[in-house]
């Protein structure tokens, strides 16, 4: 059977999400830049926080955090933005 | 190159803030009129691996990594103002469920990855496909050198952000910003052209779904 080329996209997407862990841990670009130049200390917490840096909290097992973490944010993106473009489709049928 | 609250300040958060609404209505209104069948799914599937593909950084150099940001991707498969609703949506949830980039800095993360990187890509691969009378090598050539131009510029954007703010001077900001985002750039352009060759050898026709 063939699938659907979407859901191959989003399986790709998904299995992303799962390797994450393997993900460097060297500060990016601007946090580098931030560190090297001393105004990291700048940065303000967050008002709230839900998964904060990417890791699912109350987790042990930190892999195990970040794939939770990843594979939910892909799936908000992908309920979140199909939706939003369902959206904008039918406005365009009405 | 998610810029969290506090690099920049309350005028510069505002008037990118400003940008990325404006860009926002802009591209709700344009992309209302074309979106089709293939294109919800395409929208859905793009911001999902955009969102996973950011997770993945790699390390460049110095102990320093880079990650993708997708908006050249976008902009190739779906249009710029396709490509502006896809990188704010994955940059709202960012910021709203993982504290990646500040809410006060949505605006300006939003300016940078989608409208900045999105637009430049879009332009520059147009330009070179046209050069190479739209063959498979000019699209990818186009690609990569869209997307590299857009991971340059946008920090470049975010430099230029940081340096009005006071947070640091511009002469620093833009060579320290530039000069990385010159090799992660590099990463960007490959990860384009390898998914959009992907696509080329397997749904061809998935290419044509430019909405705007």
């Amino acid at each position: 059977m063939k699938s659907k080329w979407w859901i191959i996209g989003l399986s790709i997407a998904l299995l992303l999400a799962i390797i994450s862990p393997i993900a460097s841990k060297f500060p990016d670009g601007l946090d580098r830049f931030a560190e090297d130049h001393e105004f990291a200390d700048k940065a303000v917490e967050p008002a709230f926080t839900l998964i904060p840096d990417y890791s699912f909290p109350g987790i042990t097992s930190e892999a195990t955090a970040t794939i939770i973490a990843g594979v939910l944010g892909t799936l908000i993106l992908f309920g979140l933005v199909f939706g939003l473009a369902s959206l904008l489709k039918s406005n365009n049928e009405a | 190159m998610h810029i969290p609250d506090g690099f920049i300040s309350a005028p510069v958060a505002t008037a990118t803030g400003v940008i990325a609404v404006a860009a926002i209505a802009v591209a709700v209104k344009k992309t209302n009129k074309k979106m089709g069948e293939k294109q919800v799914p395409m929208m859905g599937v793009l911001a999902a691996f955009i969102f996973a593909a950011q997770m993945l950084n790699f390390p460049v150099v110095g102990g320093t990594s880079g990650h993708f940001v997708g908006a050249a991707l976008a902009a190739i498969l779906l249009g710029p103002w396709a490509t502006v609703l896809i990188l704010s949506s994955v940059l709202v949830v960012q910021s709203l469920v993982f504290q990646d980039g500040g809410l006060l800095a949505l605006g300006a993360n939003i300016t940078n990855m989608g409208v900045i990187a999105g637009f430049s890509s879009y332009y520059i691969y147009k330009g070179i496909d046209a050069l190479f009378k739209n063959s498979k090598a000019g699209t990818l050539v186009g690609a990569g050198v869209g997307a590299w131009f857009s991971v340059v510029l946008a920090s470049l954007a975010c430099a230029a952000e940081l340096s009005i703010s006071g947070t640091s001077p511009w002469a620093i900001a833009i060579t320290a910003m530039g000069g990385v985002h010159m090799l992660i750039g590099i990463g960007e352009g490959l990860i384009t052209v390898a998914v959009l060759s992907l696509i080329m050898a397997t749904r061809a026709d998935l290419l044509k779904l430019q909405v705007a």
